[in-house]
């Protein structure tokens, strides 16, 4: 597969600027402070308050992650040369993506630690549920992806990179947010801006319930993201 | 090889290439001039597949760039204009990066890279980084990786541009080397460059193809000048209309256009001429007309002549020049 490609080069790309660094070492510190205070706040050793708090991080994380990933290649005129390799756009576009979901990957193997640690802490004869662990990491990634791709499209929409982050921090947000005052509107409403949320799917995976449902939402996400990154490139061709 | 055929393309409502056709059989070595903003890199980033036309069709290899890009794509090799690389990879991590999308075959990858690294000189810098290249390595890194697949097509965007003279002359060289077997379209605006290298050129100015030929014959096949300054051997005075339908009749001489002369009693003109160089008949033809000669002076037309003809904005053809141009 031919993205797998682009997906190592923009991994490689990514740990060779500082930016990844600073955006790596922030979420882990953010991430860190957010396993360790809710533990200590709830008194169970459980990872439910880290999942209940870490799709907001991914808000942040997300864009952060994928705001170079087209905008500095236009600014450096390397997309030229990236799109006149015999690969066609969304063979670009899904290896680009796919290196940023293993950037996100790796930023979640570095908390792993902050997990044992936690399960460590458990108290002697209570087990801790690490299928609702698993489950939760799975979340997060498919959240990732959704959020990823729709970075990807926000860093294709100019050659700013600064620009790439905001609109994408916008728009995660805005899935993020979407269900957040539905309690206030009509039950119909409110049950469609909670399907359209990004959190109130992933609250269900960090439960442990594996529904095709969300599966599907978030694969539609990413994969209309996606669509709209490559539309993206063949306007930048125009 | 390539087959352009009413090729145009507008940035927005900002017209760059107006309707250009063209064909490049395989094997030739085409010089493609124009100042700048003619439209030159547009063209080529049309073939290169990476901008789509307005209107008009471009073919390379007979396949439409626009219908199947990845095909036409396999078959070039491309230097954009300003050579953008990925600045912080390896010069080896590049070319490997190179030959794993253009999906060259495992076994091949070391023996082709090896090949264009050494075509290209840069056995030195393998392990450097290609932000810390000097220009010219840059440059070579450049057609290394364009010609890393051993493509049939190659299409270099101004391939000497920011280099100093031996850098020209060395990628002069390698450039050279590669028309004896590839077809090659380079654009540049360096006219030298075309002499040197080329076997055909195709002129563009705004938007528009205005020439098309051999370097020599966009030289020197349009003749040239010969500034003559002319006085009566009898000491009287000129007629000039007289005198200029005396020139006119030289053989040879195409066209007359009064000039400077050197003061008093004196007359001054310039003789067009196409193929034949007149100046033995005009001679003979002063002599016979009781006038002397005082300065015959004879200019071949440069290619940088016929460039900055054909160039010159949308102006008239120069009063000194009222001959129509020549093939568009």
């Amino acid at each position: 597969m031919i993205s797998l490609f682009v997906a190592r080069r923009e991994l490689r790309t990514f740990f060779n600027s500082p930016i990844a660094y600073i955006v790596l070492g922030g979420f882990l510190l953010v991430a860190g402070w957010m396993f360790f205070s809710t533990l200590f706040l709830g008194g169970q050793a459980s990872l439910r308050g880290f999942f209940a708090l870490a799709p907001v991080l991914f808000v942040v994380f997300a864009p952060a992650v994928t705001m170079r990933s087209v905008a500095e290649e236009r600014k450096s005129g390397t997309l030229e040369l990236l799109l006149s390799m015999p690969l066609r756009d969304w063979e670009v576009v899904v290896g680009k993506f796919l290196g940023a979901l293993g950037m996100v990957a790796i930023g979640l193997v570095f908390t792993l630690p902050y997990a044992f640690s936690v399960a460590a802490l458990a108290a002697p004869g209570v087990s801790f549920d690490w299928g609702s662990a698993a489950a939760g990491y799975l979340g997060l990634l498919l959240l990732a992806s959704s959020f990823l791709s729709m970075g990807l499209w926000a860093s294709a929409l100019s050659r700013n990179q600064i620009v790439g982050f905001i609109i994408g921090l916008l728009l995660c947000f805005a899935f993020y947010f979407v269900d957040k005052f539905a309690v206030l509107l009509p039950e119909s409403l409110g049950e469609v801006l909670e399907f359209l949320s990004v959190d109130y799917h992933f609250e269900n995976i960090a439960r442990g319930v594996l529904d095709t449902r969300d599966l599907l939402f978030y694969v539609t996400l990413t994969a209309a993201g996606l669509l709209l990154t490559s539309r993206q490139l063949a306007a930048v061709r125009q | 090889m390539v087959r352009i055929e009413g090729l145009a393309k507008s940035y927005g409502s900002t017209p760059a290439l107006r309707g250009v056709s063209f064909e490049v059989p395989r094997g030739q070595v085409v010089g493609f001039l124009g100042p700048n903003g003619a439209g030159k890199s547009t063209t080529m980033k049309i073939l290169a597949g990476y901008l789509a036309p307005t209107s008009g069709a471009a073919y390379v290899g007979g396949i439409d760039v626009a219908a199947d890009r990845v095909a036409t794509r396999r078959m070039l090799g491309y230097l954009p204009e300003n050579n953008p690389l990925y600045e912080e990879m390896m010069v080896l991590e590049f070319l490997e990066f190179v030959s794993e999308v253009r999906r060259l075959p495992k076994e091949g990858r070391s023996g082709r890279i090896k090949n264009a690294v050494e075509r290209c000189g840069l056995t030195t810098v393998m392990g450097k980084d290609i932000g810390q290249l000097s220009k010219g390595f840059r440059q070579r890194v450049g057609l290394a990786q364009a010609i890393l697949h051993d493509p049939d097509l190659l299409l270099l965007d101004e391939p000497t541009s920011g280099l100093d003279p031996n850098q020209i002359a060395e990628i002069r060289e390698l450039i050279k080397q590669l028309g004896k077997e590839k077809t090659v379209i380079l654009s540049t605006h360096i006219l030298p460059e075309v002499q040197s290298t080329c076997g055909r050129v195709l002129i563009i100015n705004d938007g528009k193809l205005v020439a098309d030929d051999a370097p020599e014959r966009l030289a020197h096949g349009e003749g040239g000048t010969v500034s003559v300054v002319l006085a009566s051997r009898l000491g009287s005075s000129l007629e000039p209309a007289q005198v200029q339908s005396v020139l006119e009749r030289v053989p040879g001489v195409t066209s007359v256009q009064a000039a400077q002369g050197e003061g008093a009693g004196t007359l001054g003109f310039t003789l067009r001429y196409g193929t034949e160089d007149p100046r033995r008949e005009l001679f003979e033809a002063a002599v016979r007309s009781e006038l002397a000669l005082l300065e015959v002076r004879r200019q071949h037309v440069s290619l940088e002549e016929t460039f900055r003809r054909l160039t010159a904005g949308e102006a008239a053809p120069r009063a000194s020049d009222p001959k129509p141009q020549p093939t568009a």
